[in-house]
């Protein structure tokens, strides 16, 4: 048995703890918005945190999480169902396209913009540039991420 | 072009409870009463294609008979049906119609044989006897071909729209004993103004079932358009941007299990025998099942059955396959093209003499061109979940073709279609890829060996090496110019042809004098439809080779370009388009060039330009301008997404994109070797939209691809004057 804290419950899960989070998550926890792309952390479609630092977890055991908070996509929004800036920056941009990669992109910008609120363009690729998308929403995702920054800095700097 | 001779077959009920439902269907030449019977049976249960149901609640449902893959068709559709109802937007809902006999039928199928329409081949291998007439006829339920908006749409969508609107218009002037024409919708209300009655639609939605149905619905002019024509926020991103959104691979039926599965690495060998002693001992592992063209593993989890897949020894039969390498294939190709010499292979188009027009022209050119194979790589990769029990069974996946993987379904288990019900997700990229139905027809079997749901899910390994490729292809030209410079004669022989046939064509380019011919080479790799299908290497071979009569004429590949299409004012209009808005001409730095390019394909004008850095140690493309003239963009921030998102997937091939063949098996296997373009390498993109004829509506998910490669090649020459007349960019050096 492994104590896990997803999304801040903590549950108990029955797996070998070489399993990675990505499985664990999807078919034990039954989250399916955290998505498997490569399986060698190449593309950052599996992306969440792990104590708030961004993961790919189809590479990481469920081993490593013990002990630690895990946030899934389904972690980000408000009790309330709010949305994050990054979120509604995704929306008001029209990022997704088929949508696949989007929870990973999300996760990836989340913890950028967390670290660093008003990241420059090298900035953005530094952080960005773990996580593919096939449907080459990239010029959207750049300009979201500056959206979402501008969001959160609305009340010091000019959009 | 197939003329749109159809008239729309209009047929509507209501379902219990009082919702309205209104269906459309497309046929040549037919009275609309000897369909109406069968359109709109009794409760309305037994209509084809409920297009558009009123509920009592005044909600407005789409109901859409295509695959959300990421290209927006979803919405697209839903505003073009949606404003010919004058529908509340807020109020709309969009529905994929399900892959069952209530929204199709074969007999009706048989009906609808339209021989004049014109249908994507890329549509032909998916489905099968009645549903490839109703296809062609109807188009229906199969998304590719950039034809969502263009076919369904436009004839099915928007009349289905405006016939509802009539029939509620109908029933609310019967009741208010009024004139029709004193009747005005808006939001989703009927409205008389004289009198200051108003009424939601759903009010009247089952008097409307009563009227007799429309033979030809208005619909609105562009200068009427609320919802056409306007950058309509997507109702399939908020679910994308907080994990709730449902793709096949998320299948999640009680007591399923997962498989892992590894196919013949060359295709047509089969497994002789299996060596499972370690993964039979590891945990979680159900079953090691040897299907001969491939090997399961089934598991408690997927994980645990790709790890113990990872430990099965297989031994695979031997296959002519078996000793071809890349270079052998192309060597064939250069075999095939060589027989073929000056006059044979099969003509595709002829047109004056090219022979006599080469030999006495005052320069000739010659040139030679290749493209590889190319996998589609969608970021989901391949899966579906299956349940067959009671002699029924259930699907799970994301598809581009429902109707055709049902019939597979049913093909390969022995049962009757009307036993199979397909779940459709939202696909997590289709580029072409799903339309085929190798993992469907994989899980469809395990779950008939075991007993039990099983989800099939493919290694990205697996997604790679087992993909129905871009087909590779190799291309000769002769050209002759007169000693002005100008085109007198275009000569191309190349090999394959899958689709679409004016691929290789270039109608629009005033030469006089051209011949174009193809050889069928056999190909030992699966091949199947790859976003743009032929026009993706077709244009980089063309609109390459016309940059080099350019140059060799002394002109400006842009201004040669006008030349080329004097006298088509709309092409014109693209090609001046891009060049304006690129700056054409501007001077660029040191090492920095521009290339050119322009290609219509799936009735969608596009001309594209490239600039590219050659400066630092690998060439990357800073900028692409983009022109495109669709007819009348539905939905004008989809559409650019659409261009944006074909840039980008075209630039990953035009750069690194490249499968290769050793020992008859594929060597890429995962994203380190098979490299994607990543936001670091994301040029800036600017998209111009030209409506040029509302009543042509021309494709979007794929034509603004085509362009792309020769863009960036001609870029490259400019910078460097070196000439990349094979792809991609990776296989050449420069120094
Ligand atoms: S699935 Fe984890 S990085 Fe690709
Ligand atoms: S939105 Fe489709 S892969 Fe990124």
């Amino acid at each position: 048995m492994i104590k896990l804290n997803v999304n801040g419950t903590t549950q108990e899960v029955d797996v070998d703890p070489n399993t990675p989070i990505l499985w664990v998550v999807r078919e034990n926890l039954k989250m399916s918005g955290t998505k498997f792309g490569c399986g060698i952390a190449q593309c950052g479609a599996c992306t969440v945190h792990l104590d708030g630092k961004p993961i790919r977890s189809c590479s990481t055991p469920v081993s490593a999480a013990e002990g630690k908070a895990i946030t899934t996509i389904e972690g980000l929004a408000a009790e309330d169902g709010t949305l994050t800036n990054v979120q509604q920056a995704w929306i008001s941009e029209q990022v997704p396209q088929c949508g696949y990669c989007q929870s990973g992109q999300i996760m990836s910008a989340t913890a950028l913009l967390r670290d660093n609120p008003s990241p420059s363009d090298e900035q953005i690729d530094a952080a960005m540039k773990g996580n593919i998308c096939r449907c080459g929403t990239y010029p959207r995702i750049r300009k979201a991420i500056k959206v979402a920054a501008g969001a959160k800095t609305a009340s010091t700097e000019e959009a | 072009m197939g003329k749109w001779t159809r008239r729309a077959f209009i047929g509507a009920g209501v379902l219990t409870g009082g919702a309205l439902v209104v269906g459309v269907a497309v046929r040549p030449g037919n009275p609309v009463d000897e369909l109406k019977g069968t359109l709109a049976k009794g409760e309305g249960e037994e209509l084809i294609n409920s297009w558009v149901k009123i509920g009592t609640d005044n909600v407005v449902t789409a109901i859409v008979p295509h695959a959300e893959m990421g290209q927006g068709a979803h919405t697209a559709l839903a505003q073009m049906l949606a404003d010919e109802l004058d529908a509340d937007w807020d109020k709309v809902e969009i529905m994929e119609a399900p892959g069952i006999g209530k929204f199709v039928s074969a007999d009706i199928g048989r009906e609808f044989l339209a021989p004049t329409l014109e249908v994507p081949a890329i549509l032909e291998p998916t489905v099968q006897g009645s549903f490839l007439k109703l296809a062609q006829a109807m188009n229906l339920q199969i998304t590719g071909g950039s034809f969502s908006i263009r076919g369904t749409g436009q004839r099915g969508m928007r009349t289905a729209g405006a016939a509802a609107r009539e029939m509620l218009m109908a029933s609310a002037a019967d009741e208010w004993d009024v004139p029709v024409s004193e009747i005005r919708t808006e939001k989703s209300m009927l409205i008389h103004d004289k009198s200051g009655k108003s009424e939601p639609y759903a009010t009247f939605a089952a008097a409307a079932a009563e009227q007799s149905l429309p033979a030809k619905p208005k619909l609105k002019n562009p200068k009427d358009f609320k919802l056409m024509g306007k950058p309509i926020a997507r109702k399939d991103i908020p679910p994308k941007v907080d994990g709730s959104a449902i793709f096949g691979v998320d299948a999640d039926i009680p007591d399923m299990k997962y498989a892992a599965v590894k196919a013949a690495p060359v295709v047509g060998a089969t497994a002789d025998s299996i060596d499972a002693a370690t993964a039979r001992a590891m945990p979680g592992v159900l079953q090691i099942l040897n299907m001969g063209d491939f090997v399961a593993v089934i598991a408690d989890g997927y994980w645990q059955a790709q790890q113990a897949l990872n430990s099965v020894q297989t031994k695979w039969s031997a296959t002519e396959g078996d000793s071809l390498d890349q270079d052998a294939i192309f060597a064939r190709y250069t075999a095939a093209l060589d027989d073929a010499g000056t006059d044979g292979g099969d003509v595709e188009t002829e047109e004056g003499d090219t022979g006599n027009a080469f030999a006495s022209a005052d320069i000739q050119l010659e040139a030679e061109y290749k493209a590889p194979f190319l996998a589609h790589a969608t970021m989901e990769p391949m899966n579906c979940t299956a349940w067959l029990r009671d002699g029924k069974c259930d699907v799970w996946t994301g598809t581009q073709s429902p109707l055709g993987a049902r019939s597979t379904i049913a093909d390969t288990l022995g049962i009757d279609m009307e036993n199979v019900t397909l779940h459709n997700a939202f696909l997590g990229g289709g580029f072409g890829r799903r339309s085929e139905e190798d993992a469907i027809v994989m899980a469809v079997r395990l779950t008939k060996a075991a007993g039990y749901p099983v989800k099939v899910i493919f290694s990205r390994e697996e997604d790679t090496q087992q993909d129905f490729y871009r087909p590779s292809a190799m291309s000769r030209f002769k050209a002759g110019l007169d000693k002005d410079g100008k085109a007198v004669s275009w000569d191309n022989i190349h090999t394959h042809l899958f689709d679409p046939a004016d691929a290789p064509t270039v109608p629009y380019y005033n030469i006089a004098n051209h011949r174009i011919r193809k050889i069928d080479v056999p190909m030992h790799l699966r091949f199947g439809p790859w976003r743009s299908v032929d026009h993706s290497q077709q244009s980089y071979f063309i609109e390459s080779f016309v940059d080099e009569m350019a140059h060799a004429a002394n002109k400006d590949p842009y201004e040669y370009r006008r030349e080329l299409l004097a006298g088509s004012p709309r092409h014109l209009a693209v090609l001046d388009g891009v060049a304006e808005m690129s700056d054409w001409g501007r001077e660029l730095p040191e090492k920095h060039g521009r290339g050119i390019a322009f290609v219509p394909s799936f009735g969608t004008i596009v001309a594209e330009v490239a600039e590219i850095d050659m400066s630092g140690p690998k060439p990357r493309v800073t900028k692409v301008f983009c022109c495109a003239d669709p007819g009348y963009a539905m939905n004008p921030d989809g559409f650019a997404a659409q261009m944006e998102s074909s840039i980008i997937y075209g630039l990953t091939a035009a750069l690194y994109g490249e499968i290769s063949v050793k020992n008859g098996a594929v060597q890429q296997s995962n994203f380190h070797n098979y490299k994607m373009l990543r936001i670091d390498e994301s040029p800036e993109i600017a998209v111009k939209i030209i409506n040029g004829d509302a009543k042509r509506l021309g494709g979007a998910g794929e034509p603004g691809l085509p362009p792309l490669a020769p863009a960036v090649t001609n870029a490259v020459f400019a910078a460097t004057g070196k000439r990349l007349r094979e792809l991609p960019l990776a296989k050449h050096k420069f120094a």
